[in-house]
């Protein structure tokens, strides 16, 4: 093998993802399975600096061929396990040989396809800077993708693993997530079921659900009108109106806050329902409009002036000719907006004092004690967030949509 | 102008009317109250105004027909600070009761009680006595009367509606030396905040930029820091970062051998590191909570960010290619400049939205640890310390230093891309 930068480069990649996979796959097994395990991190890289330089010895032609992959992990899974006296992830394999064995074959499989993918064309002696490039540009991308997915992922996951555990066992062993199916549905799901049995989440569900809901409605009666004004009609002041609108949206909530408490708490519409579909619809309606006026626009003005010259009047052009033209508009408006009211907090928090009136957000606020077990929490937040994830996976595309065509807020 | 103009102009401004309503009373006239209120000396107690509260009873509880008894009113005025003028009580008498009414304050009529008792100091309270007697009806009827409340009128001062101003509350604020710490929290807060979610977002764009096999699915997971309630992703942190036994963070760093003991993410003010035999102090808190900011908010500059760079063409990057540009060149030369434009209008949009930031911290933190921001400080004096007035003072400051951001981008934000 001839040396020079790609051969180099070629075994600290091989490195790098031995290390970086031995941290997750070690750590994914001890939240799995429960197995106390310490990855052995250097021996990995070795193993993977070892079958970074393995990979170069094949023509990158023949290597699909020849079955490189396999033959990379093999290279691999013999040298951690050998080096590693026998315990691959720094616990010994007695006890849990299975999972710990098939956790290696996955780890060794992952570094080769990472070598193997990287190392895509790339023959061993020197290469110019364009191609050295790439290489780096391969490696940051995996790394990227491994990072960004973990990270993400993480919080997650603990959250729905936490609320499928009991609190005893998190203390003891904080990094065993594993799940015990043995047990039977109805105390796997233990938490849940007393968060609606005593906890009243049935009906800070149900609150939640009216109050996002009747605020979609709310808000597309106001601004579709609003919307169709600024983005058709011609009056003074519309120019200044279609950029001014979003001004609106700078404005602080927690200015809003005080006067908006005190006023509420004298009117007596402070602890109820009603009060949040006072605020709810102010704070989305601008954001409505102002998506709304962009889709509005785009829409060929030919189809509506034929309607105005058929003896439609402007009202009957919008609900005839403009409204069916504009569903998938008013589709993603209403995710939106409904995502908006579903997770806000602020207000619910300052504004809803009785466990009948609370909504999803201060439910789950509520819970925040020392007096309520972990698990609770965590049901709790699962509960909140299943919903609008469902939602926003099942329409992604007009989520996608609405969050690109408004600019919008956080 | 013509009829149909005028007529359009008409229709227009009937269309916007609802929402120029809303965006009144639920945001330009708070905003004003918020003013009105920061110059006003008002705590959260008094909203409630001061009421007068009257407990009534028969002594002695009458037996027989035609005994003789009294009605009792205890009356007083709940509020121990504010006098109560032009009181009147209104109350309907039970069935049978028949009184010997001789107080002047008070009169009859039909079966129902009124009188006027004038002014109320602050905390005063007194025993109305009238005698009464009680017929037959008044025990079948077994209806008491208690059983109808004594309905007040009167004018009390309300401090919200008072010509009293005062200076104190931004005095207040101004003095005390937390407040300059508060600002410069908020503002690294900000500023770190705003660019590790655009940095994030830039490097989640670039790598879900080439089409693949799963491109969807990530794209879709990738957003959900940002779709999932806040509540709900701030207490899995929480519980991640955990110091304490069964925190899943500090387990997992302290399994891999990378620290000696639990790290306190989110309660620990500053961390002593060494670097080259330089002690520094981390802001640790303050780190943690731009990393959930970054965290939760970099899903929406990478939508932005990956959709421009779908709408770049790709001749440029042929003619580059051509050229000998290597990938870096590129995407220095090439791709940056052409995300120049959405990236400011995210970095301004981002800025004041982070700026007007509450939840996150509040559910992270509290505020504890040298994360108090601006907007935290605003519910910590209102709410915590029960001064609304001083809470509305902070607010007011937020407002402006808010409006000073704007009005510098407006002033140096690009013209197009907006």
């Amino acid at each position: 093998m001839r040396m020079g930068t790609v051969t180099i480069a070629s075994i600290v990649i091989g490195a790098i993802w031995g290390a970086i996979w031995m941290v997750v796959v070690g750590i994914l097994l001890m939240l799995v399975t429960g197995i106390t395990t310490s990855p052995p991190v250097a021996i990995a890289a070795v193993a993977g600096a070892l079958a970074g330089g393995t990979c170069l010895f094949v023509e990158p032609e023949k290597r699909r061929k020849q079955r490189l992959i396999p033959l990379l992990a093999l290279v691999a899974a013999a040298l951690i396990l050998t080096l590693s006296g026998l315990a691959p992830f720094g616990a010994s394999l007695s006890g849990n040989v299975v999972q710990q064995l098939i956790a290696l074959i996955v780890l060794a499989a992952i570094l080769a396809s990472s070598i193997y993918f990287c190392m895509d064309g790339f023959a061993a002696g020197a290469a110019r800077r364009y191609r050295l490039e790439l290489l780096l540009i391969r490696v940051l991308k995996g790394l990227a993708f491994v990072v960004f997915t973990v990270v993400v992922v993480l919080p997650f996951y603990v959250m729905v693993m936490t609320s499928l555990k009991s609190q005893q066992s998190l203390l003891s062993n904080p990094l065993d997530f594993s799940i015990n199916v043995s047990q039977g549905f109805e105390s796997l799901f233990r938490s849940y079921f007393e968060l609606f049995t005593q906890y009243h989440f049935g009906t800070f569900l149900l609150n939640s659900a009216i109050v996002s809901v009747i605020t979609v409605f709310i808000t597309l009666f106001f601004a579709v009108p609003g919307a169709y004004a600024v983005a058709r009609l011609r009056f003074p002041g519309q120019a200044f109106l279609s950029r001014s609108i979003l001004l609106i949206y700078m404005v602080p909530a927690i200015v809003l806050v005080i006067p908006l408490y005190a006023v509420f708490s004298q009117a007596g519409l402070r602890n109820s329902l009603t009060g949040l579909l006072i605020v709810y619809p102010a704070t989305t309606i601008p954001v409505a409009l102002y998506m709304l006026q962009g889709y509005f626009r785009g829409l060929p003005a030919e189809l509506e002036e034929a309607g105005l010259m058929d003896g439609l009047s402007r009202v009957g052009v919008i609900a005839k000719i403009t409204m069916p033209l504009s569903l998938p508009a008013l589709a993603s408006v209403a995710l939106y907006v409904f995502m908006i009211a579903w997770n806000e907090f602020l207000f619910a928090f300052m504004f809803l004092d009785d466990l009948d009136m609370f909504t999803l957000s201060r439910g789950v606020v509520s819970l925040n004690s020392s007096e309520v077990p972990r698990q609770h929490l965590m049901a709790g937040a699962v509960i909140a967030t299943v919903p609008v994830l469902a939602i926003f996976l099942w329409f992604e595309k007009f989520l996608v949509a609405g969050l690109t065509a408004g600019s919008v807020k956080g | 102008m013509g009829a149909l103009a005028r007529r359009e102009q008409r229709l227009a401004y009937t269309m916007l009317l609802p929402t120029f309503l809303v965006v009144f009373g639920v945001v330009l006239i708070p905003l004003l109250a918020n003013f009105w209120i920061s110059f006003k000396p008002v705590q959260l107690g008094d909203l409630r105004a001061a009421t007068m509260l009257a407990n009534e009873q028969l002594r002695p509880r009458p037996k027989v027909a035609g005994e003789s008894v009294v009605l009792r009113y205890r009356i007083r005025n709940s509020s121990q600070q504010d006098p109560i003028s032009g009181v009147t009580m209104r109350d309907a008498l039970p069935f049978g009761l028949s009184l010997n009414l001789s107080d002047e304050r008070c009169s009859l009529n039909e079966n129902e009680l009124f009188c006027d008792f004038g002014s109320i100091a602050a905390g005063g309270r007194f025993n109305l006595e009238i005698p009464a007697t009680v017929d037959q009806n008044y025990l079948d009827s077994g209806e008491r009367p208690r059983d109808s409340k004594a309905v007040f009128t009167g004018n009390s001062r309300n401090v919200l509606t008072s010509s009293e101003f005062t200076l104190d509350n931004f005095r207040r604020i101004f003095a005390s030396d937390e407040f300059w710490a508060v600002l410069r929290v908020s503002l690294y807060y900000t500023i770190f905040g705003t660019l590790g979610a655009l940095v994030l977002g830039l490097f989640a764009a670039q790598i879900l930029n080439t089409a693949f096999k799963g491109r969807n699915v990530l794209r879709g997971l990738f957003l959900f820091p940002y779709v999932a309630p806040v509540i709900a992703v701030a207490f899995a942190w929480v519980l991640l970062l955990d110091a304490g036994p069964g925190g899943t963070l500090n387990a997992m760093l302290m399994q891999m051998g990378t620290i000696d003991g639990p790290v306190n993410f989110l309660g620990q003010r500053y961390i002593p590191i060494s670097i080259f035999g330089f002690t520094i102090n981390f802001p640790m808190a303050l780190t943690t909570v731009i990393a959930f900011e970054a965290w939760r908010y970099f899903p929406l500059s990478f939508l932005f960010i990956l959709a421009r760079m779908q709408s770049i063409s790709t001749d440029m990057y042929e003619a580059a290619e051509i050229d000998g540009a290597t990938p870096l060149q590129q995407f220095w030369y090439l791709s940056l400049p052409q995300l120049l434009g959405i990236l400011s209008v995210l970095f301004l949009l981002r800025f004041i939205w982070t700026f007007n930031k509450f939840d996150d911290i509040f559910l992270l933190t509290g505020g504890a640890a040298g994360t108090r921001t601006l907007t935290v400080d605003v519910y910590e004096q209102a709410f915590a310390v029960s001064n609304l007035g001083a809470g509305a003072a902070v607010a007011v400051v937020v407002f402006f230093v808010l409006l000073f951001f704007a009005l510098i981008f407006f002033k140096f934000s690009p013209q197009d891309d907006g």
